[in-house]
């Protein structure tokens, strides 16, 4: 018996019945990348590695954890002192966190220089900032598990930011809560969600964020559409398929990542503190807020804006509203930039301006996130938000006087 | 009706539609249960009740704190020089005259937003977003600057209130601390949770 692929034997059978062939074609031996990908490139492959790490480690933590007000800060020290090698898979977690925001935030600055959000990848971007929102939900529920006073009064602090909205605030957060404090009805809720709901959810967006990037075909580092000038079988001139040379890079990318993450794993998993909390390892005390509380540095930008914004007309719900527009603004990015030019090789110096105190504003709203608010620090991050929103705002009109550079034919080596 | 071989296309948008609305209904009926549940149980409900604090040995100036609904409650003994102090800085006061009547009982809403004067009873919840402020009773400290007479500081976000739980302007919190419903069981017993009138 013959199939459409040509296969025969026991991949033949199965050919018959599953598109096992034709899928590894489709998305990987016969799938054309463009051959330029550089550095940047290495960040996409290795998120979906540590989303791998978090799902491997969570259920290993799951097996010993207790999601109960009474119990959960025991039990992770339990894991942490009695578990065998508890230590290292709690610690591949927690680090795993961090690593994976370190991964989408390099990810999507990628994305921004290259202009990878352009048509015809707009719905690939969108995947993307919704995979953002889901990772920064599924961290902010995580963090809530351990039980201590950061996880504690970090989940008091954003939970009450509903209570800011106006007439349903209240009710809403009492909703979330399932309580009138935070509790244990809170406790058990978002472990279901951390374990169940959000990695669900997330796994799926992952997939159809990779099948509108097969779709539409990968940007590249000088923004060409390589599917335009094919040989004469119909492959692309400038593409090469992604296994094996693509699998083989990104290897070489997994295998200078672990030296990383092992570094931290085993001299140091708390980061100074930014990756696991000073605070965190006293039980959480609903009479006593830390004297100083900050969420975990991927959240810090988004803090430091909600802080930058003083209460007006009697409510506080227009520092809740800025944060929301900081990370929603990014779903319009695509139509914002209007550049017929994708990346920033061929871009003008005006972008390159904008772009750079874009990132510069968002490094220090991350700085000052972490801190306590002084007078000086305050206008400091009021003056970031700003820059923050005037990236988006002057995206639109840079094209008016943009000088851009002439776009090569083929992909070059840089 | 237009048909096509037979079909008759009109009744088939009609059974579609209807079959589309009739599933809806449905499933915003099966939705009821799933997002009620997540409302608080009848344990976390029936768990609200009023709890009793004893003031005889509170000192001038001190503070104790207590645990309502999972919330910290403070009971502070002002001294006189602080209740002297109160009236001296309304200017600076977001709520001077506690106007807000959603923050304080009818029975608190006056100069010292108290029943006695002397005995403050506040939940220790800033009304930014729910942190715990901190105790700051000294004049002027270092950090909080000259002007500093004493009062709560919110770690959080840098909200400021004063000894009788009023905010400070161009502070994020947008409204007076909360005096929860008490009454006096005697001198030195108070009962937070139920205020006079349900006596």
């Amino acid at each position: 018996m013959s199939n459409t692929q040509g296969t025969t034997g026991l991949i033949g059978w199965i050919d018959e019945r599953f598109p096992l062939t034709k899928s590894i074609r489709e998305h990987l031996t016969e799938y054309y990348a463009p051959k330029n990908f550089n550095f940047w490139y290495f960040f996409g492959s290795l998120a979906l590695l540590v989303l791998v790490n978090q799902i491997l480690t969570g259920i290993w933590l799951t097996m010993n954890y207790k999601p109960s007000a009474s119990e959960a800060f025991a039990s992770v020290e339990y894991i942490m002192r009695d578990v065998n090698w508890g230590w290292l898979i709690r610690y591949m977690h927690s680090t795993g966190a961090s690593a994976f925001f370190i991964m989408v935030y390099l990810h999507m600055y990628r994305a921004l220089i290259y202009g990878s959000h352009k048509k015809p990848r707009e719905l690939l971007w969108i995947f993307g900032v919704v995979i953002f929102l889901c990772l920064m939900a599924e961290a902010f529920m995580g963090y809530l598990l351990p039980w201590g006073q950061m996880s504690y009064w970090g989940a008091q602090v954003i939970i009450n930011l509903f209570s800011a909205l106006p007439v349903i605030g209240q009710d809403l957060s009492v909703w979330i809560r399932g309580d009138y404090v935070i509790s244990d009805a809170t406790l058990n809720r978002f472990f279901s969600l951390h374990v169940i709901a959000l990695p669900l959810v997330l796994i799926g967006l992952v997939f159809v964020h990779i099948l509108a990037l097969h779709e539409v075909g990968s940007n590249n580092p000088d923004g060409l559409e390589i599917k335009k000038l094919r040989d004469n079988k119909g492959i692309p001139l400038d593409g090469i398929p992604f296994h094996p040379y693509y699998t083989v890079k990104d290897l070489f990318g997994v295998v200078v990542f672990l030296l990383f993450f092992a570094v931290v794993v085993f001299f140091t998993p708390e980061m100074g503190g930014y990756f696991l909390e000073h605070p965190n390892f006293d039980p959480a005390d609903s009479l006593k807020t830390p004297l100083h509380i900050a969420p975990v540095w991927y959240f810090t930008p988004f803090y430091a804006m909600l802080r930058a914004v003083p209460s007006f007309a009697g409510t506080q719900v227009w520092g809740v509203l800025v944060m929301a527009a900081a990370i929603f603004i990014l779903f319009f990015l695509p139509w914002l930039d209007r550049s017929s030019v994708r990346s920033i090789r061929y871009r003008g110096w005006s972008f390159k301006l904008i772009l750079t105190a874009f990132l510069v504003s968002f490094l220090i709203l991350g700085y000052l996130g972490a801190l306590p608010t002084t007078p000086a620090r305050t206008t400091m991050a009021q003056f970031c938000t700003i820059i923050y929103f005037a990236f988006f705002f002057l995206l639109p009109v840079l094209p008016v006087f943009e000088k851009t550079k002439s776009v090569p034919e083929r992909v070059t080596w840089k | 009706m237009s048909t096509v071989d037979d079909i008759d296309l009109g009744r088939r948008r009609f059974l579609t539609a209807t079959a589309t609305v009739v599933g809806g209904v449905g499933v915003v009926f099966v939705a009821v249960p799933f997002l009620k549940s997540w409302s608080p149980s009848e344990r976390a409900q029936a768990a609200g009740a009023p709890v009793e604090a004893d003031i005889s040995k509170l000192e001038d100036g001190a503070m104790i704190t207590v645990e309502w609904r999972g919330k910290p409650v403070w009971l502070l003994k002002r001294s006189k020089k602080m209740l002297e102090d109160l009236s001296t800085f309304k200017n600076e006061l977001l709520d001077p005259n506690s106007n807000a009547t959603s923050q304080q009982p009818n029975y608190a809403q006056n100069a010292t937003r108290s029943i006695k004067p002397d005995i403050l009873v506040l939940v220790g919840i800033c009304t930014h977003l729910g942190c715990s402020p901190a105790f700051r009773p000294e004049s002027a400290p270092a950090d909080l600057g000259l002007s500093w007479k004493g009062g709560f500081f919110c770690p959080c976000h840098g909200s400021r209130f004063d000894l009788a739980g009023r905010v400070y302007k161009g502070v994020p919190a947008p409204s007076n601390l909360e005096v929860p419903p008490h009454r006096y069981l005697s001198d030195t017993r108070v009962l937070i949770g139920t205020g006079p009138e349900a006596v």
